[in-house]
This record gives structure tokens, C-alpha cells and sequence, in this order.
């Protein structure tokens, strides 16, 4: 049991550290500094949640775990995020695209967290659904911003839900212990957030001029261990400090 | 409804945690922004429970940092504590602490009403701290912290920050 709960910590704590840390490679780098602000930010929240996640983690794992050897020390196939989290920026219309497709998937399931039976997740939720909340705002008025702006820019931005939106049916397939936790009443019902997320998508996109790409699910395997060839070169990144000089703190 | 700050019984304890104050508000005492939620006090021992305004504020270690020292300082020892629930709102704020803010150059939350008005319908609603005017309108829904929004005023042109309804 309590291995599955870590196992489960991982994949919403992952989620919310590799989405955290693209954000954070723009840190400096965004269309202007209002914008360049406001994902840092996102991205801070993201980071804060994936402490309160690890710290749990390891408490759970016990032993030498902490919540820096989780972040920072594992292989790449023990991670346990969504393939669309690791897609790189490329540029505003990706950036905005990604943020937006799990921003409609992470505040649904947050809402549904706050009633864990898992204390600790509840309060993680309780916290972190008020921050995705700002998160889905920012993200769908970009998405309409662009998607009803110029020709460029509803170009781009169709170009980036085309890349991405095959990604989001990852989210939605459920796993042995996404389905163990649903069944404790200890994690979500991801048919019930796919339908939720489905509808703030529909009506986002409608509102933004965009079409809904015809193209067919890709179904990855993120949540297993399976990542693209991204995940490398974000953990060469991310575990860099931590390898070179382990155990360093400051 | 939960009280803003917390009774503590002991004046020597009270007095150094009014001392302290986020580092990226240093004019607003961490009671006055509400994030000391219990004080227990055993004899020499003294536990406090803190909860995060946001989850990933940077600041938090630091006033977890900060609260030990003033308190050790007075003679305790002293244990401090992440709790997350509840969540922490702009509610718990003291009227005090919202006209420090205000005298700071950031403007204090709005009603949960109002605060969607200000940021999603470009309601000109939110007070600028310079010259009062009302004519103020939105630049950035994140400001300097996640927890502040950017604005500007029509009037007299100042940027200033308004911090977000929280609730
Ligand atoms: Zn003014």
C-alpha cells in the first residue's frame, strides 16, 4: 500500500516539477516582462506544490528518502509525469498551448483532491487548487488573446494545439494505481476530470477561433516510466547540481 | 471562521513574533498577515504552527528562519511547523496589516466579488496607492510575487501592486 501511495505522489508531484521546470527555463526569456513574470510564477507554484508532494513522499517511503533525493535522484525511467508536461517551448503559442491543456486537466483534479480520504493530499489540494485556478485564467485568456488575434498569431496557435492536444488522452487513461487510489478514495476519478476538462477545452477554444485537431490520441506512457528523448536533456538540467556535488545544499 | 491571529499567551513570545515580518513586505508583521496559525507553549518549549500564503513562496523558509531566531532569542526553544490546512486567505490579513499595505505602495485585496471584476472584467474598481484615483487599470495578472497583480493608474500613471484575493 504504501508503496502504490508513493508511486501516486510521484505522478502528481512530476507532473507539476517537469511542467515547473520548462517554465522555468523562460525565466529571463518571455515575450515581455509581464509575461516573462507571470510564468516564473506559475512555474514557483508549481514548484512550491511539488515540495509539499515530495516531503510527503518521503515521509511515506521512510528511510533516507527526502524530498531532495526524490527530486533530484532518480533514473529517468522512475519518473512518473505525463509526456505533454515534457514538451519543449519552442515558442509563445507552445508555451501558452501546453499551459493551458493540463491547466483544464490540474484544476479538476485538484477540486476532486481537496475530498481525499488522505489527509495530507487533501491539504495539498485545499492549497494548490486556489493557486490552478490563476493558472487556467492566465492560461485561457492567452489562448483566446492569440487564438483571436492576428493571422500570425491564430496560426501559431493552432500549429501549437495540433502539436499538443494528442498529449491530453495520456492524462486521461487510467493506470493499476490511479485506479487502486480512485477505488481507496484516496486519489481521482480521472473520467469525471476528462469530462470537465473536455468542456473548459471545448469552450476555450471556441472562444479563441481554434479547431479542435482531428488527430488521433497518442497513447504514451509517461506514468509508467516511458518518456520521449526530452526527459533526457531536462534531467542532465535538472540533476546537475545534485550529481556534480552531491549532497550540496545552500 | 478562523481568527487572523492566534491567542498566545505568553508577552515575551508575542512581542518577538510581531517582530518579524516577510522579507518581501518587510512593514507587515507575519501576525498582522495571518500566517501564524498556533502558538503552544510548554514551559521552556515553544511550538508554532505556519501555514504558506502561496505554495511556492520563496519567503517561507525564510520566516520560518526568521520566527526561530526572535524566539530563541527570548530565551525558548523552538519549533516551528509547515501545516497546509487550512489554506491559508487574504481574509486572515488584520485591517491593520491591510493599511500597511496600502501605506506600503500595494493595494489591499478586494472582496472575492470585486477582486474577479478588477481582474477579469477590467473593472476600475482597484485604489491606486498614490493618489487614490480609481482610474487604474490592470497590466499583469502576476505581479512582483505571485500573490500581487501589476497595475497602473490612468491619473497619475504610478504602477502599483495589488494583492490578489486569496480565498
Ligand atoms: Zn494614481
Amino acid at each position: 500500500m504504501n508503496n502504490k501511495l508513493y508511486e501516486y505522489l510521484l505522478m502528481l508531484g512530476d507532473n507539476s516539477m517537469i511542467l515547473g521546470h520548462r517554465l522555468s527555463e523562460l525565466c529571463g526569456h518571455g515575450p515581455n516582462l509581464e509575461t516573462d513574470i507571470a510564468l516564473t510564477n506559475i512555474s514557483l507554484d508549481l514548484f512550491g506544490q511539488v515540495r509539499s508532494y515530495f516531503q510527503y513522499a518521503a515521509e511515506v517511503k521512510g528511510g533516507e528518502f527526502t524530498e531532495d533525493t526524490i527530486a533530484f535522484l532518480r533514473k529517468d525511467r522512475e519518473y512518473r509525469h505525463v509526456l505533454l508536461v515534457e514538451q519543449p517551448n519552442e515558442d509563445f503559442g507552445h508555451v501558452i498551448g501546453r499551459q493551458f491543456l493540463y491547466d483544464s486537466y490540474h484544476l479538476p483534479l485538484l477540486k476532486q483532491l481537496t475530498e481525499s480520504k488522505d489527509e495530507t493530499i487533501a491539504a495539498i489540494a485545499h492549497k494548490s487548487v486556489k493557486e490552478a485556478r490563476y493558472h487556467l485564467r492566465f492560461s485561457s485568456e492567452w489562448v483566446k488573446r492569440l487564438g483571436d488575434g492576428t493571422d500570425e498569431s491564430h496560426q501559431r496557435m493552432q500549429k501549437a494545439i495540433e502539436h499538443l492536444y494528442p498529449f491530453i488522452f495520456e492524462l486521461f487513461q487510467e493506470t493499476d494505481i490511479e485506479k487502486e487510489m480512485k477505488e481507496l478514495k484516496i486519489g481521482a476519478d480521472l473520467s469525471r476530470i476528462k469530462e470537465e476538462s473536455m468542456t473548459t477545452i471545448g469552450e476555450v477554444l471556441a472562444d479563441a477561433t481554434l479547431k479542435i485537431p482531428e488527430s488521433a490520441p497518442r497513447m504514451a506512457k509517461g506514468k509508467t516510466g516511458i518518456h520521449s528523448e526530452h526527459l533526457g536533456f531536462i534531467l542532465s538540467d535538472l540533476q546537475y547540481m545534485q550529481r556534480a556535488y552531491p549532497d550540496m545544499q545552500w | 471562521m478562523v481568527e487572523s491571529s492566534p491567542h498566545i499567551e505568553n508577552k515575551q513570545v508575542e512581542q518577538a513574533l510581531w517582530q518579524v515580518s516577510d522579507p518581501e513586505i518587510p512593514v507587515l508583521s507575519v501576525m498582522d498577515m495571518g500566517v501564524i496559525r498556533k502558538v503552544n507553549i510548554e514551559g521552556n518549549k515553544v511550538y508554532i504552527d505556519i501555514t504558506p500564503t502561496y505554495s511556492g513562496c520563496p519567503a517561507m523558509d525564510t520566516i520560518a528562519d526568521d520566527i526561530t531566531k526572535a524566539v530563541q532569542k527570548e530565551g525558548f526553544e523552538v519549533k516551528v511547523k509547515l501545516v497546509l490546512s487550512p489554506a491559508w486567505t487574504t481574509d486572515w490579513i488584520t485591517a491593520r496589516g491591510r493599511q500597511q499595505l496600502e501605506e506600503y505602495g500595494i493595494a489591499s485585496p478586494l472582496s472575492a466579488e470585486l477582486d474577479k471584476q478588477a481582474l477579469l472584467e477590467g473593472g476600475r474598481i482597484v485604489k491606486c496607492t498614490n493618489c487614490g484615483s480609481t482610474n487604474t487599470r490592470m497590466v499583469s495578472q502576476f505581479g512582483s510575487t505571485a500573490c500581487k497583480a501589476l497595475f497602473q493608474c490612468e491619473d497619475c500613471l504610478e504602477p502599483f501592486d495589488y494583492f490578489k484575493c486569496l480565498k
